[in-house]
């Protein structure tokens, strides 16, 4: 992290931006700026005891979910950890059922049973949402192996915060990756800290994590996560080697959050300074730098820039009442979702008995 | 009718769904080349090839969990555990991600999956390769658990288990792979056996011996000491499958006898039998003439000692000896 405005390097001129229309420029920014206001939204109820559980916020790092799922086709997927809010918005979720999620209501988009960590729509290739830290990564390479196995052209983007690089599950996970050749792109969302331990007192590294890759000789690269430019030109060749050559690859986006692992971390603001976190805000935030940039191309202006703000703002506020009339889960609902074939009234369901509470 | 041994029942069970339906795919460690760590795989590389016959590296978390993904986008894989005791080393996979993701999604997601492998003692292997969790995975709601104990039955309810749209757990036992008996020949037709539906392996009158396994044949040898020695009539409900639970074909056996001794090779603490148990109590309390019995496992982790492993097991004499201390 720069202390200074960064000097970045141009990748609007990358084939995979210099293609872009103002149009597209445009979505990417309302995209970013529909999960942060999201998510403000929904600190601001979770502090007003709407919700239970953990709230895990991705402020500060819209910019990887909204440059790296801009990029994706029919046949790539999605996964991610508990910190899922940016990629479900991203792909193409909307606020309501992502709130009353939060909410654990009943109109959630899992029903109320997920809850914030745990968002889900597979209609749109994203596939949660994952609790555990590592837990998706071997996941992500199974639906990753499921689009080779069916012949088509595709992967899948499997994110994980730089805490989870340490787990034995991803471990495993790049081995078989690079030795059965899947079409995964492993996604490090550097954030710097794993919960309170910041990178240098969780993680051994010679220059950086995503260099662990070449242990399995697997391709990585590093990105800068403030901009959206760089994230959209260096995450398409990751997409693109994994389509046509059916290789995996490791990117570490560097980004950065602004509150805690979740709401609850009681120590957010003693594992690192405000000093830390102003300066973040003030010269790397990604939505700024990107408002920014397309004032400079003159693609919007601010007035427009300030419309979709307060639209998107709006759109939250309506999400969180949309939340809060919902009607709860009922207690019979508790046994939908269990099995499918009892979902599903199947003629196995009739065959022995599925619960036990008697 | 034929008779053919465990090992290729399960094969021939896997080899025609292969056949039906070209989403399955067998997975595991030494499943192809090596075919089979215990030849339960012979021969189906050679068949099938690399696509759906897939070595694995030593990676059980890594390649369960990719299974579990790969099921979400509709492959159906059948991953091999060399042993279920290996569950220890993918347990957030198994438990977490292949029971939850349909509950956790709201039904969004399935997970038709099978995870099969032996899971039983007596082989001298020592306490980490003696598990046998069949209780410990059918605690777990979104989970289904079965226990085959006859070569007709590993074959009818593997082939269940893969058409079956929800994660099934199929324990099978290293000492039955070379165990044979009848099994229905292919060429008359699909030999399916349902989830959730016992099988009375020995009609009887005066006990019911139910057990799951192996256990069921020890139950079976010492139904015939009993009827021979003790002229008590033993009936050995085989439960074959721990959840989905046929309670019906055990209230309706304890109902007719009176009398229950329940066989379990898992560990007395929260095992099966102690499930079974409470629901004899819950559901059959008033034709009970005699408290519930249990003959589980010794209650100590399994021993190595070839001289007395078997003994720490549930015998066809401490079954013995417990019926008589009822009967």
């Amino acid at each position: 992290m720069m202390d200074s405005p960064p000097t970045l390097l141009d990748f609007s001129q990358s084939k995979v931006n210099k293609d872009l229309t103002n149009a597209d420029k445009i979505e990417f920014y309302r995209q970013m700026v529909r999960i942060r206001r999201f998510e403000q939204t929904a600190l601001k109820f979770y502090n007003g005891g709407k919700m239970g559980g953990f709230l895990h916020l991705y402020i500060g790092q819209e910019s990887v979910a909204v440059g790296t799922i801009s990029l994706c086709g029919d046949n790539d997927h999605v996964i991610t950890a508990y910190r899922c809010h940016g990629h479900a918005l991203t792909v193409g979720m909307e606020m309501d059922p992502c709130m009353a999620e939060c909410y654990g209501k009943a109109t959630g988009s899992a029903k109320g049973k997920g809850g914030s960590m745990h968002l889900f729509d597979p209609s749109r290739n994203f596939w949660g949402g994952h609790g555990i830290v590592g837990g998706q990564t071997p996941l992500g390479l199974g639906l990753a192996y499921a689009v080779k196995y069916k012949n088509l052209q595709g992967c899948c983007l499997c994110y994980m915060g730089d805490g989870a690089v340490n787990q034995g599950a991803f471990h495993e996970s790049l081995n078989i990756a690079a030795l059965f050749k899947i079409p995964v792109v492993y996604i490090i969302e550097n954030n710097g800290y794993s919960m309170g331990t910041s990178q240098e007192r969780s993680s051994a590294f010679k220059d950086c994590l995503a260099q662990r890759a070449e242990a399995y000789d697997m391709d990585w690269d590093l990105v800068n996560g403030e901009d959206l430019y760089e994230v959209r030109a260096k995450t398409h060749i990751a997409i693109e080697r994994a389509r046509k050559e059916s290789k995996p690859t490791v990117l570490e986006i560097a980004t950065y959050r602004y509150y805690g692992h979740s709401v609850a971390d009681a120590n957010a603001k003693k594992y690192r300074t405000p000093d830390e976190i102003e300066k973040y805000k003030t010269y790397h935030d990604p939505i700024r730098l990107w408002r920014r940039r397309l004032i400079d191309e003159a693609v919007f202006t601010d007035v427009e820039a300030d419309a979709i703000d307060k639209e998107a703002k709006q759109a939250a506020v309506a999400s969180a009442k949309f939340a809060d009339e919902s009607p709860a889960p009922t207690i019979e609902s508790i046994f939908d979702d269990v099995y499918w074939e009892t979902d599903n009234n199947t003629e196995a369901s009739q065959i022995g008995r599925h619960f036990f509470n008697d | 009718m034929r008779e053919i041994l465990y090992r290729h029942a399960i094969r021939e069970a896997l080899d025609e769904e292969l056949t039906r339906d070209e989403n399955v795919v067998v997975m595991g460690e030494e499943v192809a080349q090596y075919n089979g760590a215990y030849k339960v795989t012979e021969g189906l590389w050679e068949k099938w090839g690399d696509k759906r016959i897939v070595d694995t590296p030593i990676s059980e978390a890594g390649f369960i969990g990719m299974g579990v993904g790969a099921s979400m986008l509709g492959i159906r894989p059948v991953m091999e555990l060399m042993f279920w005791s290996f569950h220890s080393v993918a347990f957030d996979q198994l438990v977490n991600n292949a029971a939850n993701v349909r509950y956790m999604s709201g039904g969004l997601c399935n997970c038709p999956i099978v995870m099969r492998g032996p899971a039983n003692g007596g082989t001298n292997v020592g306490a980490t390769h003696s598990h046998t969790p069949e209780g410990l995975f059918a605690a777990f709601p979104g989970l289904k658990v079965c226990s085959p104990a006859t070569p007709a039955d590993v074959k009818g309810l593997m082939k269940t288990a893969i058409r079956d749209n929800d994660p099934v757990y199929v324990m099978e036992n290293t000492l039955l792979y070379g165990t044979s008996g009848p099994v229905p020949d292919p060429a008359d037709g699909d030999h399916l056996v349902p989830l959730g539906k016992a099988d009375i392996k020995r009609e009887g009158s005066d006990v019911s011996l139910i057990a799951h396994g192996r256990s069921v044949l020890r139950a079976l040898e010492a139904a015939e000491t009993l009827q021979s020695e003790h002229g008590i009539n033993a009936e050995v409900v085989d439960l074959r499958s721990i959840r989905p639970l046929d309670q019906q074909a055990i209230i309706d056996s304890v109902m007719k006898t009176n009398r229950a001794v329940l066989v379990d090779e898992s560990k007395p603490f929260c095992g099966v039998s102690a499930q079974i148990t409470t629901l004899i109590q819950e559901h059959a309390f008033d034709h009970l003439d005699a408290p519930v019995k249990r003959v589980c496992s010794l209650d100590a982790p399994a021993i190595y000692s070839p001289h007395i492993e078997d003994e720490q097991l549930p015998t066809p004499g401490r079954i013995i000896e417990k019926v008589l201390s009822i009967a």
